[in-house]
């Protein structure tokens, strides 16, 4: 059967290229193949990578073309390390972060672990509990400035009527103190779902007998939750918690659209503020230099990601 | 602990990719923490050592 195929696959090739490959070596044919994705992760990865580290340091602004850019050496990583605006978007990155990591962990970990229980309509429910994540960062974005409406708002009303509040007296999104805890509160509805996979796919690794030895040794539910249910997933928690956090230091579409970086800059992102001083202050330069940080501290990240995954395929 | 010092000392993969780790998330936290600006100010410094460091010494050997 694979004689004939190859012999059709070879009868089918043209003759020029029939002549010009035979006599190329496994070698040569396999560059052949690989040689156009490797041109174009020169050409779209790592040639703009080189030419954001050489624009971090000079003062080129896209806007003016004409200009020749000066080389000024360290001076944008400079003003970036110690402007104290960007230690403050730094800090309300790291809210969102640590609270969105918070919350998914606890409730995917929760729901993964209800889920992995046998009742029924378990599917339906792992279904529909899927599907915040299907959706797109922009719709969730505008469906939740409806919800978060005062006047007509859902979530306002809810909260009005298990607090005794009027759902009119308190805005999420336009308030100082709620806004950052709204784009939490959203980032967790939508991507809660993911965690819960990742434990799932934790907890339904653990093979029966493990339990079943633990019962025999007449240990308890608890002790087995925290002996062998917890250490078992911990891996996949972990892979879970980089995962999301590296997603979540570059987050951007849902909190544009949920609040656009305010009210003043309570919840102005790193990557919102790097689009601003990219493209509406057009310092080139200077944000050439915040993105190579940035791009820094995610491969940073990806690397600890890397190892943690690793440590998972060894289970 | 002499175990890692050991590893470290015998150029070991483990141990010094640990090393690498501990120095990136210091970083990340040195980052993004609200208690010092000098801290944010060396930060990038550290995550870049760590994650120089993460590449260079995962071509070590393994442990034995």
């Amino acid at each position: 059967m694979s004689d004939k195929t190859v012999d059709r696959v070879a009868a089918a090739t043209p003759a020029p290229v029939a002549r010009k490959i035979k006599g190329l070596s496994d070698r040569a044919i396999a560059w052949i193949f690989v040689a156009p994705t490797i041109f174009l992760l020169l050409a779209i990865n790592i040639f703009p990578l080189i030419w954001t580290i050489r624009l971090s340091f000079t003062n080129y602004k896209a806007n003016r073309i004409n200009r020749e850019p000066e080389f000024i050496g360290l001076r944008n990583y400079e003003r970036i390390l110690t402007d104290s605006d960007i230690w403050l978007n730094m800090q309300a990155t790291a809210h969102f972060l640590f609270w969105t990591i918070f919350f998914q962990v606890l409730i995917g970990f929760t729901l993964a672990w209800l889920i992995n229980k046998k009742f029924k309509g378990n599917d339906l429910w792992t279904t529909i509990i899927v599907l915040p994540m299907m959706l797109s960062p922009a719709v969730v974005g505008n469906f939740w400035k409806f919800l978060y409406q005062p006047q007509i708002g859902l979530f306002n009303y809810i909260v009005g009527f298990f607090t005794g509040k009027d759902p009119s007296s308190f805005e999420m999104l336009g308030s100082v103190n709620l806004a950052p805890w709204s784009i939490v509160i959203v980032d967790t509805w939508m991507w809660t779902p993911f965690v819960m996979l990742i434990c799932l796919a934790g907890l339904r690794s653990i093979p029966d007998y493990i339990y079943e030895a633990a019962e025999i040794d007449r240990a308890s539910k608890i002790r087995q939750f925290f002996t062998i249910t917890i250490p078992m997933v911990l891996p996949f928690l972990m892979l879970a918690v980089l995962f999301r956090g590296i997603e979540n230091f570059k987050m951007f579409d849902l909190v544009v659209q949920l609040t656009g970086g305010g009210p003043g800059s309570t919840t102005e992102l790193t990557s919102i503020n790097l689009k601003r001083e990219a493209f509406e202050k057009w310092r080139t330069g200077y944000a050439s230099a915040y993105a190579i940080i940035l791009f820094v501290t995610v491969f940073g990240l990806a690397s600890i990601y890397v190892k943690a995954l690793n440590k998972v395929k060894e289970r | 602990m002499s175990n890692f010092v050991n590893g470290l000392l015998r150029f070991r993969r483990g141990p010094w990719e640990m090393l690498a780790t501990i120095i990136i998330a210091l970083g990340v936290f040195m980052l993004m923490q609200p208690f010092v600006i000098w801290a944010f100010t060396y930060s990038f410094i550290t995550t870049l050592v760590g994650t120089v460091m993460f590449i260079i010494v995962s071509h070590f050997p393994e442990d034995d």
